[in-house]
């Protein structure tokens, strides 16, 4: 079974088409990157996937499961993690992930999520610092931790590791490698071009939110007889 | 800076915040204007009824001071006739009794029957009794001069002040004798003043800590996360609203308490007790108040919720507070200076659909008995939670949260 099947898919904001008919599948183990432009519709894309926006036409489904007809269904074995996404900030590090797992199971299971959480987070001692103290890339380190703890079997994730300093981009980048084992996927975007010739196991590249290119890294990368994907891309969209 | 300047005023003067203020400003006005015509009314002269039941010479006097600053709606020897004419439009009958004359030419103080009227026990309903205590005040300088220039011996103290009053308050069906309709306000004070307040206080924080925290919600995308895990729409509208629905409770009794000391540092402890009077409530009312209150919360929350969903994000949300802080506001002054009785029928109709206003009016309601109005308020306020409610869950379960409401040709971006 693929772990995600979307076909067709448009959405219109009122008078303006983000998404105009995109089709892609993903299966079980891959690593699967939107690139493309600002505003190209790669989160609108995303958002749609994570059930968070009504579909205008088209189809999705995650691991089977129809996202218009069971959305509560597709939200059981999905981790959404939002581009720029925040925490409560009245919270501790630590807090906000209890407050979380509690959602996802009690008892010795929630104990689970939690320490995988704290050690995917990787704050340390700042863990128990309230938020509000808490610099971007901490943030972002707590927010991944929140999505990829809870084992979703898609993890869609928007922008996985904008605004971390290197070491800590690649420890995350190494995370999500990890984690794509056992019969697991992610939906990732990204503007990185190594990070995603790293990472994934195929890219789609969108512009005005149409599919224009896809493949793997490698295969793009011969296609168009460029040393990098980032080359590819300017070749493209350019 | 200046461009600073300019941008920050551009964020908050909108339209709907400078709508909000000026809403505010002519709110202020009315209520001016509501509490300056009572202010007239002193200085008109009061209506009453009198009845005469002496005989002798002082009692003319009396009239004759009466008819000059009175207007006097019926004299006469017949009680009942007397209290129908003023329960037209006075507000009190005073009865002249037999022994007026005969007792102060015996050295003995003599007594009016005052028979007040009263409408309501609202902050307003009352003020014009004043006009009707100067009166007596007037009769009383009148016959101590004749006492005095016509050399009638008596006592000195009784030449000096040779009438009394005594007061008995009619409200409603309750007969309250022995009280000035002042003091009957001033031991219902905590009906008329404290609580109207401390419920617009209530709502204010919690309705405004509600539709800040959609705000931040939306602009932290917190609320992108919380709406992509496996929780039951309901389940976030339902636990938005009872969170912030405790946190309103302890505001309410933190200033309930703050205030009673308040206020009871200010009224002079008095000798009336409300159980002597019937004004007492039981359980089963302190049950039916509270009820009120809590419903009344959670409909204001809700409604509050659903104003928050308009909100783009934190400083936005900030202008949305004004049409809450209204609501709160127009019910306590109403409240606060009218009984619900006394009101137009226009103004009722608002203050009956405004949901903060039940539980202001629910403890006066139930003291004079008005059930209809307090079980009438309660399943109104029932029905109007469980109906935002569902329109909440409907919000929540489409994607407007995320996408914003976009009206033709403007889309805001969420
Ligand atoms: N709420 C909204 N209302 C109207 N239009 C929107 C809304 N959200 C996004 N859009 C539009 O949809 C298009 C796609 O936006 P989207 O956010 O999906 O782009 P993106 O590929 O994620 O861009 P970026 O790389 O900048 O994150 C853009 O033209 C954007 O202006
Ligand atoms: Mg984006």
């Amino acid at each position: 079974m693929n772990a995600l099947e979307v076909k067709n898919l448009v959405k219109d904001y009122g008078n303006t088409k983000a998404v105009k008919g995109i089709s892609f599948d993903i299966a079980e183990g891959e690593i699967f990157g939107l690139i493309g432009p600002n505003g190209a519709g790669k989160t609108t894309t995303l958002r749609l996937v994570a059930t968070l926006l009504e579909i205008t036409s088209g189809s999705i489904k995650v691991f089977g499961i129809d996202a218009v007809k069971d959305p509560a269904g597709v939200r059981k074995i999905i981790s959404y993690l939002p581009e720029e996404a925040g925490a409560y900030k009245n919270l501790k590090g630590r807090q906000y992930l209890e407050f979380i797992a509690n959602f996802f199971g009690d008892g010795k299971e929630k104990e689970e999520i939690l320490r995988r959480g704290v050690q995917i987070a990787g704050l340390g001692q700042r863990l128990d610092d309230k938020i509000e103290r808490y610099s971007k890339g901490m943030l972002r380190r707590l927010v991944v931790a929140r999505a990829l703890m809870v084992e979703p079997r898609l993890a869609i994730l928007d922008e996985p590791t904008a605004g971390l300093d290197v070491l800590h981009a690649q420890e995350i980048r190494r995370i999500i490698k990890d984690f794509v084992r056992s019969g697991r996927a992610v939906l990732l975007s990204s503007h990185n071009m190594l990070e995603v010739e790293f990472l994934c196991d195929r890219v789609a590249l969108i512009s005005e939110g149409m599919i224009v290119e896809r493949g793997t890294p490698q295969g793009l990368k011969e296609r168009y007889k460029r040393p990098n994907l980032e080359e590819v891309f300017v070749e493209v969209v350019g | 800076m200046l461009n600073i300047i300019k941008k920050e005023i551009r964020e908050l003067l909108t339209p709907a915040s400078i709508a909000s203020m000026v809403v505010v400003a002519v709110i202020f006005a009315l209520v001016g204007q509501m509490v300056g015509s009572p202010m007239n009314e002193i200085t008109e002269k009061p209506s009453i009824g009198v009845v005469n039941q002496d005989e002798g010479l002082f009692s003319q006097t009396a009239i004759a001071v009466i008819n000059e600053n009175a207007e006097v709606l019926y004299l006469g020897e017949d009680r009942d006739a007397g209290w129908e004419k003023v329960q037209e439009k006075g507000i009190a009958l005073l009865v002249i009794p037999e022994d007026f004359s005969s007792s102060i030419l015996e050295g003995r103080p003599a007594r009016i029957e005052v028979n007040w009227l009263l409408k309501g026990t609202g902050l307003m309903d009352n003020i014009s009794s004043v006009a009707v205590t100067g009166l007596i005040q007037m009769i009383n300088t009148s016959i101590s001069e004749e006492l005095i220039s016509g050399g009638i011996e008596i006592p000195p103290e009784v030449a000096l002040s040779p009438v009394g009053l005594s007061e008995t308050v009619f409200l409603k069906d309750k007969v309250i004798p022995g009280v000035s309709p002042e003091a009957l306000s001033g031991l219902l004070i905590s009906q008329s003043v404290t609580i109207p307040i401390v419920i617009m206080m209530m709502v204010i924080m919690a309705g405004s800590t509600v539709i800040s925290s959609m705000g931040l919600e939306k602009e932290s995308k917190t609320l992108e996360t919380l709406l992509s895990l496996p929780i039951r729409r309901r389940d976030i509208v339902i636990g938005k609203l009872a969170g912030s629905a405790a946190v309103g409770l302890i505001m309410a009794v933190i200033y309930m308490l703050g205030f009673n000391y308040y206020m009871e540092s200010l009224t002079v402890s008095s000798s009336i007790d409300l159980g002597a009077l019937g004004l007492s409530l039981g359980m089963g009312d302190y049950l039916l108040v509270g009820l009120s209150i809590l419903l009344s919360l959670f409909a204001g929350l809700a409604l509050c919720l659903l104003i928050g969903t308009f909100a783009r994000d934190y400083k936005n949300a900030q202008t949305l507070i004004f049409p809450v802080t209204i609501l709160a506001m127009v019910p306590m002054f109403l409240v606060m200076f009218k009984d619900f009785g006394t009101l137009s029928l226009l103004l009722q109709v608002i203050l009956f659909i405004i949901p903060f206003s039940h539980p202001m009016m629910a403890m006066r309601a139930l003291m004079f008995d008005n059930y209809v109005l307090v079980i009438g308020g309660i399943a109104y306020l029932a029905v109007f939670s469980i109906a935002i409610t569902l329109v909440l869950t409907k919000i929540f379960s489409s994607d407007r949260l995320l996408v914003g409401w976009s009206w033709p040709k403007r889309g805001a971006k969420a």
